[in-house]
């Protein structure tokens, strides 16, 4: 009994309390947001009421209070020990939350469990995250041999398939978030740039598809962007994986300038669409570089000729599937994801009334409780994935760089704290929550500003709901009680 | 533990990544939150009904109080656009047959909402006008519906109510704001009421008061959530301030019933003070058509009659003023020491120059001063003027004694508007030299020789003869006539307290005074006059294309005065057929309080006294 004592104490003593700090912080900002937002200017109300939101708020913040402590009582090597039995449940519970849940607007991710409505998805995460470094961290791993990175990526994308199937693609494409560990666990950099191309290539094509370029009818904004950064990310791949610098100079020289003049051309002369001009750049440039590979015997230029054929191919496909595989309905949701349109019903309402609540708010806020756009339903989900405008609308620009700036330290916290660990296991599930919670932020926060796709995701801390907060607390004691028993490498 | 320092320089990049990302939104919520202002307004008109609360405007009474003008309640129904999606076809039918209108006039008036150029303060967020000016009756059938349309919202607001058909052309009326007022004034909304005419116009910002706003929220799907703050924004309409006209209901009247069937003005003042005591225009219209939704086909009609009803001729109408002004001469000459009271000038059937010749009618010759105003002799202010003129002496050109002749006319309230408190008024001519200049080749004493009696190139505004009378009345002074004698709670304008004084001296305004005397006692206007106060007065016969005008201006009593009066008849001949007894009846209605019996027999008859007028002579 002494012993386990002594342990408690420890933990106190090693317990990263600087994250703790950050971590009450953000759930007080984000209690206070709730009472914001669900505040009624006519009933008044009662914050601590069982029967309100904010009310129910604190029930979720106890409980995960108790949650956290009971985590850090537990010793982390069982984390280690039930990671992968951990994992299969949840791909279990994942696999089965379809048939067991009932229809909520359209998602199938809730469990009924009592009077609670619990959603599996946002618990999978720890459990991915657990597995993940426990396979990724044992010492025979090594990311470079391709069947490793094969089962670590399919270790991240098996739980994303089945959240897909739930109709949660928000919740699905928080996976991705894991590829920031790997990169950081040495994935090549160019597999992570050519996922974010990819990404890139698909929203630009998309959202702009529509638009004229320069007043040019017959040009696609979406498609010359495209087709541009095909172009600058091949010389910029160029000028970085290979020594001469003459032939990044031609391609780079070719292209901006033929490019340029047939614009010009278009503009003033007879209009016509300047990306088969770049198609045409594109795919001289591509049989260039393997001219040069062959020539030179250099793989590196057939890779990033691969990688241009490769940015076309994706880009082609992905419009024509769009336009032409894919179903009105489901063209129709695409672009609802890329906040072309918000709402089928109502084109643009929801991201003009968050801008509006947010840029009502002007330097200091209009004062808690005092937003009205939140409280009178003019913002959409204002309690939960729009939270964020009600800090803006209350807490103004000073308010929202307070909550920004925090989660901005717990993140590069979280880095720190990650760098620190012993185990390579513990790095990188510390590196895993770091980028969970980046991409939460990144996406909540950008789609309220207008910046992201309007995707459902909540913003950790702030969003009302047991499930999110009690997700993200159990993904964050995990790690804060891993990192608690890091010196127990150097006492052994 | 290769892969921790080999890759380990990636903490930088996640980081950096990080902190760019944050770096990155907080631009974004620097330009939403600090750049613009749009959301902030957008988030008001979101959330913010601001319900205008109408001021009552200022009631309108004469100067013994009875009351002229106030208001009645009457409803306008507003309609905010975008609060419509929601409406069904049946919710529409149900809403115009409670209104009483039809689906065509409901889709036609929705279509002027949404029209721009008509309506340049269209928003679909705002309340736009729908409907205006419903009764109590018509509103309650509404009343009982409204919660199912709740696009639509009520404003009760007043409009006016007129006692009397009298004064229209004083009391003026209101009508909606056009796009002009509301460019020119950011306190109006279209729907709102401006003062078009009379006092109403003229008095505007003090009778309209301030309107107030009650700032109730309104949720996303349209419904009252309260008051903003308590009430703390809200604020209460200041009602408008009331006014006392200087008119006195009865004289105004009187006037009026004189007036019938004549065209023309009586214009009377109360020397001491300025005051316009009646101020009457020929043909008039009962200002009480000029109210609630017909108002628009009225005023087409009044704007549309031949005799123009709508034009106050006492201020707008420029006419020769005849022999009245041959008291300013008089009065120009003795300042100026062309005469003196003895000086006499012949007169043979008129005045006679060369080839020249200005007809008087039969009286003694030669006559002095004060018997020549007494018999309104031509050919003495004829003679007056042509010395004045050709006085080498004292001016070294005819130009410069035309410039000296202007000045008097001028400092006697001619040629320039005099300030009166009304709208439109005009500001008669009186020529100076430069005019001469510029529209004959050459001229002289004898060229311009009619304007010394009223003739020629002088007009002058029923308001500014009487005002000559005022001056006269008061021995060289005159305040500029109003018709507002008091706006409650507020000090009236220096510019309606302040004396003018004219070039000449009270001494030489006596002889005047003494020659209008004698136009009373043993003159030209020998009908005004009676027993019971010393009565001035000057006629004119003012020739014209047509048949000559009819004028009178005078005052009484002689001393102390308390009434100066102008009367001017168009083409009603002699100044003594129309304008004299007038005259006579007014100044005895306003000092006695009431007329004689055979006064009042008189007034009958010159009530029932119609003028014809062709088309061609006005």
């Amino acid at each position: 009994m002494a012993a386990v004592k002594d342990k408690g104490k420890g933990i106190l003593a090693s317990l990263d309390w600087v994250t703790i700090v950050l971590y009450i912080a953000l759930l007080g900002l984000g209690w206070m947001s709730v009472c914001g937002a669900t505040y009624d200017f006519e009933q008044g109300g009662n914050f601590f009421d069982f029967d309100t939101r904010s009310g129910m708020q604190i029930v979720w913040i106890a409980t995960s209070f108790l949650l956290g402590m009971l985590i850090l009582t537990i010793d982390e090597r069982l984390f280690d020990t039930f990671s992968y039995v951990l994992y299969a449940a949840f791909l279990v519970l994942l696999f089965a939350t379809p048939f067991l849940a009932r229809d909520i607007k359209g998602s199938l991710s809730w469990l009924k469990v009592g009077p609670f409505s619990i959603q599996p998805a946002e618990f999978a995460k720890f459990a991915t995250a657990l597995c993940v470094s426990k396979y990724m961290g044992s010492t025979d791993y090594d990311i470079s041999r391709w069947w490793n990175f094969l089962v670590s990526c399919l270790l991240i994308v098996v739980p994303m398939g089945l959240i897909v199937m739930q109709r949660e693609t928000g919740s699905a494409l928080v996976y991705t978030a894991f590829f920031l560990m790997l990169y950081r666990e040495g994935m090549p950099g160019c597999i992570l740039f050519a996922g974010i191309s990819a990404v890139l290539y698909f929203v630009v094509g998309v959202r702009f598809d529509q638009d004229a370029l320069w007043g040019i009818q017959a040009i696609s904004l979406g498609q010359f962007l495209v087709m541009t950064m095909i172009l600058l990310f091949t010389v910029g791949m160029m000028r970085l994986y290979t020594e001469p610098l003459a032939p990044v100079l031609r391609v780079f020289g070719y292209g901006v300038g033929l490019t340029l003049s047939a614009l010009l051309f278009s503009k003033y002369v007879i209009p016509f669409d300047v990306a088969w001009v770049q198609l045409g750049v594109c795919l001289v440039t591509i049989g260039y570089l393997f001219y040069l590979a062959v020539k030179q015997n250099l793989a590196r230029y057939a890779y990033i000729g691969l990688f241009a054929v490769g940015s076309l191919a994706l880009y082609y496909s992905a419009d024509y599937a769009l336009n032409n595989v894919l179903k009105d309905y489901q063209q129709t949701r695409v672009r609802v994801l890329l906040g072309m349109i918000d709402d089928p019903k109502d084109a643009g309402y929801n991201v003009i009334q968050a801008k509006i609540a947010i840029g009502s708010g002007g330097l200091k806020g209009k004062g808690f409780l005092n937003g009205t756009q939140t409280k009178l339903k003019y913002v959409p989900e204002q309690e939960t994935d729009f939270i964020f405008c009600t800090v803006g609308e209350e807490e103004g620009f000073l308010g929202c760089a307070v909550v920004l700036g925090l989660f901005l330290a717990l993140i590069l916290r979280l880095i720190h704290l990650a760098e620190r660990q012993p185990y390579a296991s513990g790095r990188i599930y510390g590196y895993s929550v770091m980028s969970i919670f980046l991409f939460h932020v990144m996406i909540n926060v950008g789609m309220v500003l207008g910046l992201a796709p309007v995707i459902g995701i909540p913003l950790p801390f702030f969003s009302y709901g047991g499930s999110s907060l009690w997700g993200f607390t159990i993904l964050l004691f995990i790690f804060l009680r891993i990192d608690a028993g890091r010196d127990r490498f150097v006492h052994n | 533990m290769a892969n921790d320092r080999q890759y380990s320089y990636r903490k930088y990049v996640l980081g950096g990544a990080a902190v760019l990302l944050i770096l990155v939104y907080l631009c974004r919520l620097f330009m939403l939150q600090l750049m613009s202002d749009d959301f902030k307004r957008n988030a008001d008109s979101n959330a913010f009904l601001k319900r205008i609360q109408f001021p009552a405007r200022g009631s309108i009474s004469d100067r013994t109080g009875k009351l002229l003008v106030y208001n009645r309640p009457s409803y306008d129904i507003t309609v905010v656009l975008s609060e419509m999606k929601s409406m069904t076809e049946q919710d529409t039918l149900d809403l115009c047959k409670s209104l009483g209108i039809t689906r065509e006039w409901f889709d036609r008036r929705m279509l002027e909402i949404k029209d721009r150029r008509r309506n340049p303060g269209y928003s679909p967020y705002t309340q736009q006008l729908f409907m205006t000016q419903l009764s109590a009756e018509e509103f309650s059938n509404f009343q009982e519906r409204i919660f199912r349309f709740p696009a639509f919202d009520v404003q009760k607001r007043n409009i006016r109510q007129y006692s009397y058909a009298n004064a229209a052309h004083i009391l003026g009326d209101v009508g909606e704001v056009g796009p002009a007022d509301i460019e020119a004034d950011d306190y109006y909304q279209s729907g709102d009421y401006i003062g078009k005419l009379g006092v109403e116009r003229s008095y505007e910002t003090q009778l309209r008061g301030e309107k107030g706003v009650e700032i109730l929220l309104r949720d996303a799907r349209g419904r009252i959530k309260g008051s903003y703050q308590e009430g703390k924004f809200d604020r209460a309409p200041v009602p408008g301030k009331n006014l006392t006209l200087s008119i006195d209901l009865e004289l105004q009247q009187l006037g009026e019933r004189l007036m019938k069937g004549k065209l023309g003005s009586i214009v009377a003042i109360e020397p001491s003070t300025g005051e316009i005591l009646c101020m009457v225009s020929s043909p008039t219209y009962d200002p009480r058509i000029m109210v609630g939704r017909q108002r628009g086909a009225n005023n087409l009609r009044l704007s549309a009659d031949p005799l123009k009803p709508l034009l106050n001729r006492a201020i707008m109408g420029q006419y020769p003023p005849g022999s009245t002004f041959k008291t300013s001469q008089a009065l120009t000459f003795l300042e100026e020491g062309i005469i003196t009271p003895s000086t006499a000038y012949s007169c043979s059937g008129g005045f006679h120059f060369g080839r020249l010749k200005v007809g008087c009618h039969g009286h003694a010759s030669p006559l002095p001063l004060i018997p020549a105003i007494g018999t309104s002799c031509n050919g003495y202010f004829c003679w007056g003027l042509y010395y004045m003129f050709n006085n080498r002496k004292k001016y070294a050109t005819t130009q410069q004694a035309m410039t000296t002749w202007k000045d008097y006319m001028v400092s006697m309230g001619f040629g320039y508007k005099l300030g009166v408190d009304l709208p439109g008024e005009k500001r008669g001519m009186i020529p100076n030299a430069d005019y001469y200049d510029k529209y004959l080749r050459s001229w002289n004493a004898l060229t311009v020789i009619s304007i010394s009696i009223g003739q020629g190139e002088v007009n002058l505004t029923p308001l500014q003869i009487a005002n000559l009378g005022a001056t006269i009345a008061n021995r060289g002074y005159y305040i500029t006539p109003h018709v507002v004698r008091e706006v409650q709670g507020e000090p009236l304008d220096t510019l309606y307290t302040a004396r003018h004084y004219t070039k000449v001296s009270a001494r030489n305004y006596e002889y005047v005074v003494e020659g209008m005397r004698r136009a009373v006692t043993g003159g030209t206007c020998s009908s005004a006059n009676n027993p019971w106060y010393e009565v001035c007065g000057k006629t004119g016969t003012a020739q014209n294309r047509g048949h000559d005008h009819s004028a009178f201006m005078g005052f009484a009593p002689k001393d102390n005065p308390k009434i100066a009066v102008a009367v001017y008849v168009e083409n009603g001949g002699w100044g003594a057929t129309y304008g004299v007894p007038i005259g006579a009846l007014i100044m005895e209605k306003y000092i006695n309080g009431k007329l004689s019996e055979a006064s009042e027999e008189k007034a009958s008859s010159f009530e029932n006294r119609t003028i014809y007028y062709g088309s061609s002579q006005r």
